[in-house]
């Protein structure tokens, strides 16, 4: 059985007892341990089912390349699925369940599967389930979802109880991983002055060396650690993070960090993650290596774990894995787990070392002196056990597999040699080489990941370069922080590696099947891929069938897909495709690794923005007065706008005809504060004017006002508003509320990029104004009630501006109309705007006075035939469509646009054109709906004659009243056009002036 | 996530401070222009594999568009040079030619 | 071809799957096909499969510089739509649409085509419109969609939160029979087909040159020697433009990266594709579980296929606040496509000025869906010179002033 033994158990607090549940059952555990450990301890080696295929799974490895301890944890807003039990350090009242079973972990129907694993091989949902067609969605698909997937998902009605957070952190040596080599490397880079952050992802420093044990300048590695770590605390430009993972590293040196701060203490106050945006000039990662499974049959029952683990639990938190540990090697390395157990009082019954015989090491001489029984050139035939290990078939390596010896068991410790950590080297670029003494792929150094000026900006210390004794360890550590402090600007110092002593380590022998000749049965039994159930002969079969990429043979088999990115299967499966290719490993390549190291909270992702500060809102001066009475707000870009004023007992519906009417017949008030203000100014002004609208700007006279239209170069119409000229080099232009900031872009591009040498100057004013349109018959009364400037139609006349005060605001007052009514727009400075709004309600209360919202301002505005910028205009239309010619200077050689709409489409006379549409039964036009025309086009589809670009109802008319693009639409006035609405039924559209109300244009003009 | 040193106010930034703005150097051809030459001027792009000349404005900041000489193979970032000119300087030139001999971009190499 | 079947699965189990044959052969090129596809990714693959399957043509070489379906093919968000608003987008998308809908038969391949529904989600005014109106467009152009309200929505997709602070769902339009499929058996699939009718499908071979004579194109030149031909097909996401420098002709786009994502595997959560576009986020639940989600692109040209994080952070941002549950789960990959991108977002798929060399590019971030469409009218276009599926996506249009524009509705064109 697993269980806590007497001895080790450096990392726990064993005066802290911590009570936690598995499946509903309590246990119990010590502060410092993880889960897996804690389970471990209360002989829990079942911990989860497989993916495909449900078999009984337990705990393989030690730290984050765990693929097979996954549980979900946490209620309510604190559920998460899939969380690592290696990963996971105990807290009180942590509750875990166990995944993808059903009923239970002991007792899984899913299982089944695994009894059918011959009928599913790699590939054979593509070979399966084609016939009937409709049975894969409703049959097949349904139940293949719902075995695989892993956790659970969290409930849509739970939001995320846990806050994040971003940090950006700036410095010039960034150490990832805080081993022996990262804290080494720290230093070194430290000593010349150079401000390092080192970010270690568990939650202790020291890595592997303090396990391993070893002398390092005299100390143990425990001691050397701990004043090294001292030395590093010490140091101003030195921070050290634990709990921080170095999640990927992005282009041009961009490292993120992923800092867990409360998962192990879930009641603390603050964020739950914290996200670190790192951009350091150099980048060292010391990340270690991570041990390799060996492949025989049963590699998979509980109880077979990587050698390094069976050492990490026994030494870090005092739990032996089994009572009796096989170890099976191609190396001397599990040696050292042997060691340990039988220091631990455990049973080693065998090391089954595949190498053959020959002198012994010191490790091997170690090991027989503690009177364990070495078995060279042997392997493991087959693990016997079904939810636990009970024995070992011991064979020949080299043979195919019968069985010389079976030796009793509840652990196998396996190692097949380490494979250094290259992921973030890889992620943005950095090679790798093939390593013949290690069989693993390493950095190349001559190619690394390349930064802004193509400087290389990583390098790798330790283990994750190759590196395997201390003593070359250290000294590639120390030069790495120097070369690195050196690439970010600092003056080298002399540090000097520590001096290690290092036992001589014979060679390990690459082993990629155990025994070497094992046949489909042992194969078929033999797992590459733990999560994904992918196994020895899924791969050969891969390769068999031509899938001979490695990234054709991941994907055919999902070698390496799974939550662990094949960390632990990639090399092995890498061996037994090259193999069955019989070609050497490095020319069939290896997988793309992505970003991010192991899996990262989607709620860190997204950091602080969540709930009301997702986004910025931006609010007009007048915005809390439109909350307070009723607006139904709209959202236009960033702004919100109200769409209507709704009054108690009204529907929006009621509110929107309620106000259309009010305006046309007493007096209605606009917050027209989003539109675009942008200051033209220079004495080029003009000229540049007259090239980015369609009409003459340069010839409007100083106090006057005119429509604009403006094309981009491709011809089309992108916005459009009334341009005033201040002075003689001054004009403001008004754009669309949506047009401010990208029309400013546009006038700063041309400016900028190509008339660079005109002498203008454009700034965005927007909101430096509130602006109050002021529209209705009673809209000059309300200002003369006001007070102040003359705003008579002598005065004042029609498409002019004037500075003056009202009320005693000083304002810039336009008479401009979109509304067909007698209308001013009022600007007053931002600060006042919301005084001003109240002056004109108080004056107004005598003259019908109601605010009125967007879509009162859209109807009053299609009443009248104007168009509006995105309803009549989508991107494909041109002003000539819109009957616009009129506002398109004949007389300029050029503007932005002009030799566009020159082009042979943009003439033809199959465009459709602006006209007003009529419903028959002055029913209200579906909007977006398309008329249509005989028959259909070469592909079968309806031929289309016109669409429908606004329609509304009409409150002043009393009948619905449409505007649309048609056919030659201007030339067929009074005939019907059929327009099919989605529910069914046509509707009949007679096409008119677009002009439906006051078409004399008498009513501004009084 | 580049790094871009915006010529005009000196600040070296990230990309999320710029806003990119597609191939530098196209001459812009107007009404008298031929079908060609107004096609090629709106749409056809060198789009290479290597060294791309090319327009950002530094939108979160000083708002000024400059050029940028970049690798799209490797993003590395040549230099950054004015907007108003016609033609990449020669100290960009030179820094490219060292780095990728035998580069051309239309006329320029 | 021994065609794939559940008896066969059994039989190949008695015998330990020893009798399973290579799904395509892996052929030396031969001195003269009739026609050369460039590219042996899901549009290159399609193209020469309708050649053979409609045309009888199979003295085809499907030439590929890597490996097969290792582009975009291999790397996209598998959602299958045909809800366009202009006529030609929505003609070639439904056609490709409905051909996924056999596909596994035709194929004799299960590609998991999963018609599990799309709605794409308006969260303002402007998108409500552009959605109504594409609604009626698709009325009548025989693409069944239909506008549904907020509630609708949430059944459909019961994650969803309708009442984000920011951008509140404000109805969808729904295609019933828009779905998923798996992309990789989509090539494969393919892949074997084509070999079974005689095309050599051959990887790991880079076209150097394009040979041609008095303006004809006549053949290639290889890693694997020189190849003639009398007709070629350039089907080449992200890499079209130097195979057209080699025929000596431009092509109006450029080539960014888009980038995706997908979350750790959970139990079935959504059963619908949903399109975000105002928040730039597309999001659907793979078979295996992930939630697999589509970004942004970025704005510079970009060779690279790497993600770029800060477009990973606002997708993940918006779709935390649309789909709460997100937020407790975990990011396992993110990667980075490369997408040609054409003057007016849509596909080019037309003659060139080199007489018997024809062009497919310019999906843009639509490429997928397209596969099975773009393969059977570029066919048609190549074996007969013209086809109405293709016709108002020749490369002229750009100089005629005509374009294809998605956006109108859709604010981006995926």
């Amino acid at each position: 059985m697993s269980t806590r033994i007497a001895t080790g158990g450096r990392l726990l607090n064993k005066t802290k007892s911590l009570s936690f549940s598995f499946n509903g059952t309590i246990l119990k555990g010590f502060e410092g341990d993880t889960l897996a450990s804690a389970l471990l301890a209360n002989d829990q080696v079942l911990m989860g089912r497989s993916f495909k295929y449900h078999r009984p799974r337990g705990v393989v490895a030690s730290g984050s390349e765990e693929p097979n301890g996954l549980v979900q944890m946490g209620e309510g807003g604190k559920f998460e699925p899939n969380q690592r039990v290696t990963t996971t350090e105990l807290f009180e009242g942590l509750k875990a369940k166990s995944q993808n079973h059903w009923p239970s972990l002991e007792y899984d129907v899913g299982a089944l599967n695994a009894k059918l694993s011959r009928f599913m091989p790699a590939g054979f949902y593509y070979k399966m389930f084609i016939h009937p067609r409709s049975f894969w969605k409703h049959v097949y698909e349904p139940i293949i979802r719902h075995a695989a997937g892993l956790g659970a998902a969290p409930k849509a009605t739970d939001r995320d109880a846990d806050t994040y957070e971003h940090f950006y952190a700036f410095c010039d040596v960034l150490v990832i991983g805080g081993g022996l080599a990262g804290l080494q490397a720290a230093k070194a880079a430290a000593a010349t002055g150079a401000k390092v952050i080192v970010a270690e992802q568990t939650a202790h420093l020291g890595g592997r060396t303090v396990v391993d044990g070893g002398t390092i300048d005299g100390k143990s590695a425990e001691d050397f650690v701990t004043a090294i770590t001292a030395e590093l605390e010490a140091m101003d430009n030195v921070t050290i993070r634990t709990r921080m993972m170095g999640a990927g590293v992005y282009d041009h040196g961009y490292v993120l960090g992923y800092e867990r701060l409360t998962d192990h203490v879930p009641e603390m106050a603050g964020p739950r993650h914290r996200l670190w945006r790192i951009r350091a000039a150099q980048t060292i990662t010391a990340t270690g290596a991570i041990e390799r499974p060996l492949s025989f049959a049963g590699n998979d029952v509980p109880g077979v774990m990587l050698a390094s683990a069976i050492r990490d639990y026994v030494v870090n938190y005092g739990v032996s894995s089994g009572d009796r540990t096989v170890v099976v090697t191609n190396n001397d390395d599990a040696y050292r787990t042997a060691i340990a157990l039988k220091h631990a009082g455990l049973d080693v019954p065998a090391i089954i070392d595949a190498r053959p015989a020959g002198d012994d090491s010191d490790m091997m001489a170690q090991a027989k002196a503690l009177g364990i029984r070495v078995m060279m050139a042997h392997g493991i035939a087959t693990v016997q056990g079904g939810k636990r290990v009970t024995g070992v078939e011991v064979c020949a390596q080299a043979g195919e597999g019968a069985v010389l010896e079976e030796i009793a068991c509840d652990a196998v410790a396996m190692s097949g040699g380490w494979s250094p950590v290259v992921h973030l080297w890889s992620h943005c670029g950095g090679k790798l080489t093939w390593d013949e003494s290690q069989a693993s792929f390493r950095p190349d150094s001559n190619c690394p990941p390349l930064g802004d000026k193509g400087q290389g900006f990583v390098s790798v210390a330790g283990a994750a370069n190759g590196e395997t004794t201390l003593t070359t360890i250290l000294a590639n550590a120390t030069s790495c922080g120097k070369v690195a402090a050196k690439a970010a600007g600092f003056k080298a110092k002399a540090t000097k590696a520590p001096e290690a002593q290092d036992a001589v380590e014979r060679a390990m022998l690459p082993v990629w099947l155990m025994p070497q000749g094992a046949g489909y049965k042992l194969r078929s039994k033999t797992w590459l891929d733990y999560q994904n159930d992918v196994k020895v002969s899924d791969v050969q079969l891969a390769a068999q069938e031509g899938f001979t990429s490695v990234e054709h043979a991941k994907r055919y088999t999902t070698l390496g897909m799974a939550t662990d990115q094949g960390k632990l299967s990639n090399i092995n499966g890498l061996a037994i495709l090259s193999d069955s290719l019989n070609q050497p490993i490095p020319q069939t390549g290896t997988t793309t690794f992505r970003p991010p190291y192991t899996p990262i909270s989607m709620g860190s992702i997204g950091g602080e923005a969540r709930g009301d500060v997702f986004q910025p809102i931006r609010r007009t001066p007048m915005y809390d007065w439109h909350e307070e009475n009723g607006a139904n707000w709209e959202p236009v870009g960033q702004w919100r706008r109200p769409y209507a004023y709704v009054q108690s007992g009204e529907t929006v519906h009621d509110a929107v005809m309620r106000e259309t009417k009010n305006t046309r017949e007493n007096l209605g008030l606009l917050d027209a504060s989003t539109l675009g203000k942008l200051i033209v100014k220079g004495p080029d002004a003009g000229k540049f004017l007259d090239m980015l609208y369609t009409n003459m700007m340069s010839t409007l006279k100083v106090g006057k006002c005119r429509y604009g239209l403006m094309c981009s170069e491709n011809g089309f119409l992108i916005d459009d508003g009334v341009v005033a000229r201040i002075d003689d080099e001054t004009f403001l232009c008004h754009t669309t509320t949506g047009g401010a900031e990208t029309i400013h872009g546009h006038m700063e591009e041309w400016l900028q990029t190509e008339w660079w040498d005109w002498n203008v100057y454009v700034a965005n004013v927007t909101e430096q104004y509130a602006q109050v349109a002021v529209v209705g018959p009673n809209a000059r009364k309300a200002l003369e009630a006001l007070g102040g400037m003359d705003v008579s139609a002598d005065a004042f006349g029609f498409m002019e501006w004037q500075d003056g005060t009202l009320g005693g605001f000083d304002v810039r007052a336009y008479r401009i109309s979109f509304s067909g009514e007698l209308s001013y727009e009022i600007a007053v400075p931002a600060s006042q705007g919301q005084s001003f709004w109240d002056a004109l309600m108080a004056v107004g209360a005598d003259l019908g006075v109601m605010p009125y919202g967007t879509e009162c301002l859209h109807i009053l505005r299609a009443e009248k035939g104007f168009i509006m910028i995105g309803d009549e205009t989508d991107g494909t239309v041109i002003p000539q469509d819109l009957g616009l010619n009129w506002a398109i200077s004949k007389k300029k050689i050029d503007f932005l646009g002009k030799r566009a709409q020159q082009r042979e489409h943009m003439l033809s006379d199959q465009r459709w054109k602006l006209v007003g549409l009529e419903t028959v039964d002055k029913s209200t036009l579906p909007d977006g709906s398309y008329a249509v025309g005989e028959g259909t086009n070469a592909n079968g589809q309806r031929v289309m004659i016109g669409r429908v670009t606004s329609s509304y109802h009409s409150p002043n008319l009393d009948r619905g009243i449409a505007m649309g693009l048609v056919l030659h639409g201007p030339d067929r006035m009074g005939e019907v056009i059929t327009f099919p609405g989605t529910d069914g039924k046509d509707y009949e559209a007679k096409i008119v002036s677009p002009v439906f109300y006051d078409p004399e244009g008498e009513k501004p003009n009084v | 996530m580049l790094i871009l040193n915006c010529p005009c106010c000196g600040i070296t930034a990230e990309e999320t401070e710029f806003h990119a703005g597609g191939e530098a150097h196209l001459k812009r051809f107007g009404p008298e222009s031929s079908n060609e030459d107004f096609e090629n001027y709106l749409f056809m792009r060198q789009n290479p594999k290597g060294v791309h000349l090319e327009r950002w404005r530094h939108n979160n900041g000083c708002g000024k568009w400059f050029h940028a000489a970049r690798c799209t193979m490797t993003l590395e970032v040549f230099g950054t040079y004015s907007a108003q000119t016609y033609e990449p300087p020669k100290e960009i030139c030179d820094i490219i030619s060292a780095k990728r001999p035998g580069w051309s971009w239309g006329a320029f190499s | 071809m021994k065609r794939y079947s559940a008896f066969a699965i059994a039989r190949e189990a008695a015998r330990y799957h020893s009798g399973w044959e290579r799904a395509w052969r892996a052929p030396e090129p031969k001195a003269k096909y009739d026609v050369i596809i460039i590219g042996a990714g899901g549009h290159g693959l399609a193209t020469a499969y309708y050649l053979g399957k409609n045309f009888g043509i199979t003295n085809v070489a499907i030439i590929e510089k890597g490996w097969l379906g290792g582009g975009n093919t291999g790397r996209n968000t598998t959602i299958i739509r045909s809800n366009y608003l202009q006529d030609p987008s929505a003609a070639i998308y439904e056609k490709s649409r409905s051909l996924y809908e056999t596909m596994s038969q035709d194929l004799n391949y299960n590609v998991m085509f999963s018609p599990r529904g799309v709605i794409m989600l308006a969260q303002t005014h402007h998108e409500v419109r552009g959605y109504q109106r594409t609604a009626h467009a698709n009325a009548l152009q025989g693409v069944p969609t239909e506008w549904i309200n907020p509630r609708r929505v949430k059944e459909l997709c019961p994650i969803i939160n309708l009442e984000g602070p920011r951008y509140p769902v404000l109805g969808g339009l729904w295609q019933a029979r828009g779905g998923t499929a798996r992309h990789d058996a989509v090539a494969w699939g393919y892949a074997r087909a084509c070999s079974d009718m005689g095309m050599d499908v051959i990887q790991q071979c880079e076209v150097t040159n394009i040979r041609r004579e008095a303006g004809k194109v006549v053949g290639v030149d290889t890693t694997k020697g020189a190849i003639d031909c009398d007709k070629l097909g350039i089907v080449v996401a992200g890499h079209s433009g130097d195979l057209a420098n080699m025929a000596g002709f431009r092509l109006p786009l450029e080539s960014v990266a888009l980038q995706a994502l997908v979350s750790e595997p959970i139990k079935p959560a959504m059963d619908v594709v949903i399109m975000a576009n105002t928040v730039h986020g597309y999001l659907s639940q793979s078979d295996k579980g992930e939630m697999v989600i589509g970004g942004g692109t970025d704005g510079y040209n970009n060779y690279t296929q790497r993600g770029s994080f800060h477009h990973v952070e606002e997708t993940v941002r918006a779709l935390n606040e649309t789909f709460p549950m997100l937020s407790r789960l975990k990011m396992l990959r993110q990667w980075g496509g490369i997408v040609d991108v054409t003057g007016d977002r849509s596909p080019i798929l037309s003659k060139t000025p080199v007489d018997g060399v024809f062009i497919n590019c310019g999906w843009g971030t639509g490429g997928f869906k397209a596969i099975p469409g773009s393969g059977w009218a570029m066919a048609e276009l190549m074996a007969k010179g013209h086809s109405p599926l293709t016709d108002e996506f020749g490369m002229e249009r750009f100089i005629e002033g005509r374009f294809i524009d998605e956006s109108v509705a859709a604010g981006v064109a995926h």
